[in-house]
């Protein structure tokens, strides 16, 4: 696999928790990489590690290969954290100018990437107006310019969604993909499940400071399946559990059913071909991503870690 | 440190070009200037006058006592305490029968109290009308005592300093002056500017937009390029002051009358004699050449130059003391306030002492004072005033200068180190002991 940024073995470690404890993984040159785990679980010490914010108490970082080195590595990297703020008297186009020059751009070049995304945002009468006057999602909208506008490898977005009409989304949403097609890696955190299995090629959850799962979004899927299938039958015939599956739960001739152990799908179809009931459909139900995300996190007492003493 | 230009160019534009700079820069002189104007206008027109019915049984004074203008003695028939106010009187004194030898008190009855100021000058005039008089029993005639008056304030002090060979006109009292403002202007300045560089810092906290520059350039630049840019406006106000200054004096200078003008400039060239032949200097004249004559005599290039120094020096020392706290404050400002006062008592203090050492420039609290960097900027410019190096040597205020920069090398590198923590850190209340422990924990 081509990584473009491999974390080995990081640790990082509070005075009163083990925000991240041991962790490794590789994330592909040109992937979408969604970071998830429940609020607290060390996201955030993992990301500002990665952005050179913080230093990792033990492990190394690589970034296409060679040792991340902040000094340099910086400007390859634009990192939109969570709680995203602007200097609120400052005009917008002046703003984004100096964050880009900050990023290590010239002038020139930096005004001129700067007017191209305005336009392509439609923000072009922005620039003389103060980020005081934006709306929550308008100053979203300005964030993410400033963020890629100086062509990062790794663009590294935590809950770029939130606060966006879908209109805003989707449009965040296409140059997202936009820019991994072009080459560009992008981490994507957040607690939106559906928005993971939509976007993201490859997901690591993180929980209590560790890895827990680390996969692609399908390979997860099938790791986690529960041998659930959805069944419907024509109107008038019935479906009773018997040694082969069990029902879970059924709403009109739909079904929701298990297969026992030692069982297969063929046992089933068979059984039904036997009762001379007429099949209409016949699915794999595979678990979503928020329902393994529960299943995993849930009673980890993930919440209290907080004010826990190591 | 090209990003860290970036950053200083940022806080100082958007502060200069704020409409508040401007004001601040052009009225603050105006305000000065009006403020002066205003006392000296109210302690001219302010005077009170008081009319005083003295009660002299033997009239061992009435001779000598004279008035002045604020008070006039008079000695009339027929009043007494239940009925000077009916007269016309503010004021009633009565005197005792003076014996030699013993020590007896006069009384002063008012309806309106009396100030400090005018007891005194009562008090004096009767002292010295005793003290002629007495003159006068030992047989001293009138005429020669107030002959011998006349003559005895023709003497003035003039004080020189020696420098090796020669020696040097100086004054203590403009010497007062110049310690008592530069020492009172840096004190200002170290609040003004150090609280706005905290407030700038609690900007990029509270606004969260400090974990997006950090992660483009280090904390420790941005710690610095706000503490430059800011500490670059207060030089650039000191400057336009200068200017705004000189050239208010000069403005005011071309509206004297032209000879008042020429006397001046012939008073300047001759040494404040007027050439035999000449008219005599006017008043006005004289007394121009005298303020100016008294301006010249301190040493100016050796002042601007320690207080544009014991400024810069101060400044630094402070603001990073200031940006540490600014940097560990959430979202409430009440915060700030109780970890301030740590950094503003030493601040009062120091001007405490600013104001002994303008009177007494070589007491051993004022040469250590001018020495530890947290009131040395105030207190070295207090004794710089009084001469380098006849009141402060040169060893003096090397070390001074040596431990104020020490000072603020090790301030500048504690708060970066607390700095880089509280930067990032929200929800959680820092007192000084965790910032204690962060400025000293390992890497």
């Amino acid at each position: 696999m081509d990584a473009l940024l491999s974390l080995q073995n990081l640790k990082k470690y509070y005075a009163t928790q083990k925000a991240v404890d041991d962790i490794s993984f590789d994330i592909e040159r040109g992937s979408i990489f969604g970071l998830l785990g429940p609020n607290g679980a060390g996201k955030t010490t993992l990301l500002r590690m990665i952005t050179g914010i913080f230093y990792p108490d033990s492990g190394n970082i690589l970034l296409d290969g060679v040792p991340f080195n902040p000094m340099v590595d910086i400007e390859k990297i634009g990192y939109m954290p969570e709680e995203r703020g602007m200097y609120k008297k400052m005009k917008i186009g002046e703003q984004a100018l100096y964050l880009a020059q900050l990023k290590g751009m010239s002038k020139a070049e930096a005004t001129e990437k700067i007017k191209y995304w305005f336009k392509k945002f439609e923000m072009e009468s922005w620039w003389n107006k103060k980020v005081e006057d934006l709306s929550k999602g308008m100053s979203q909208k300005l964030q993410f310019v400033i963020t890629v506008l100086h062509e990062p490898k790794l663009i590294i977005l935590d809950e770029p969604f939130s606060g966006l009409d879908p209109l805003n989304a989707n449009l965040i949403k296409d140059e997202i993909y936009a820019l991994a097609k072009k080459g560009s890696t992008i981490i994507f955190s957040t607690h939106r499940m559906e928005q993971v299995e939509e976007i993201c090629d490859h997901i690591v959850l993180v929980n209590l400071g560790k890895k827990i799962l680390d996969g692609s979004v399908a390979g997860i899927k099938q790791q986690f399946k529960e041998n659930n299938f959805s069944i419907e039958i024509k109107a008038g015939a019935g479906l009773s559990s018997n040694s082969i599956f069990t029902i879970i739960s059924e709403a009109a001739s739909k079904y929701l059913i298990k297969i026992n152990e030692g069982h297969s799908v063929n046992n089933v179809l068979q059984h039904i071909i036997e009762q001379k009931i007429e099949l209409i459909g016949f699915n794999e139900v595979l678990p979503s991503l928020n329902e393994i995300f529960i299943k995993l996190v849930e009673g980890t007492h993930a919440g209290a870690r907080a004010f826990q003493k190591i | 440190m090209n990003k860290t230009w970036l950053i200083i160019q940022r806080e100082y534009t958007s502060r200069v070009k704020n409409k508040r700079f401007l004001m601040l820069t052009f009225l603050m002189p105006l305000l000065i200037v009006g403020l002066i104007a205003a006392s000296a206008y109210f302690s001219v027109t302010g005077v009170e006058y008081r009319k005083i019915a003295v009660i002299d049984p033997n009239g061992y004074i009435k001779t000598s006592l004279k008035n002045t203008n604020q008070i006039s003695f008079s000695f009339p028939e027929k009043v007494d305490t239940s009925n000077y106010v009916e007269k016309g009187y503010t004021d009633i004194l009565i005197l005792p029968q003076f014996e030699k030898g013993t020590k007896s008190d006069y009384i002063l009855r008012s309806k309106k109290s009396m100030g400090l100021m005018l007891q005194e000058s009562i008090s004096n005039r009767i002292n010295s009308a005793i003290e002629d008089q007495m003159l006068q029993d030992a047989g001293i005639q009138q005429n020669i005592l107030d002959s011998i008056h006349k003559a005895s304030q023709v003497a003035e002090l003039k004080a020189y300093e020696d420098k090796g060979s020669s020696s040097k006109e100086s004054n203590a009292g403009l010497a007062m002056g110049i310690g008592y403002a530069s020492g009172l202007l840096i004190y200002m300045t170290m609040f003004i500017y150090g609280a706005m560089v905290m407030r700038g810092v609690m900007e990029e906290k509270t606004n969260r937009i400090a974990e997006v520059i950090i992660s483009s350039v280090k904390p420790f630049e941005l710690m610095m390029g706000k503490i430059i840019g800011i500490g670059a406006v207060g030089l650039t106000q000191f400057l336009l002051w200068i200017v705004l200054i000189i050239s208010l004096t000069s403005v005011a200078m071309g509206f004297l009358p032209a000879d008042i003008q020429h006397q001046v400039s012939t008073l300047q060239q001759s040494n404040g004699q007027m050439a035999g032949g000449m008219m005599q200097a006017s008043e006005s004249a004289m007394k121009i050449y005298n303020f100016q004559h008294t301006i010249s005599t301190a040493n100016w290039p050796l002042i601007i130059g320690c207080f544009i120094f014991y400024f810069v020096g101060g400044y630094l020392f402070y603001a990073a003391l200031f940006a540490a706290v600014g940097s560990t404050v959430n979202e409430d400002p009440q915060d700030a306030q109780s970890l301030m006062f740590p950094i503003t008592m030493p601040l009062i203090f120091s001007y405490i002492i600013t104001n002994m050492v303008t009177q007494n420039p070589n007491t051993p609290i004022a040469f250590w004072a001018s020495i530890i960097p947290f009131s040395s900027p105030m207190v070295m410019m207090a004794r710089v005033a009084y001469g380098v190096p006849s009141a402060v040597s040169y060893w003096e205020l090397a070390l001074s200068m040596l431990c104020l920069v020490a000072g603020f090398i090790f301030t500048t590198w504690l708060s970066g180190r607390i700095y880089r923590t509280g930067i990032l850190l929200y929800g959680k209340k820092v007192t000084w002991k965790i910032m204690f422990k962060w400025a000293f924990k390992k890497a």
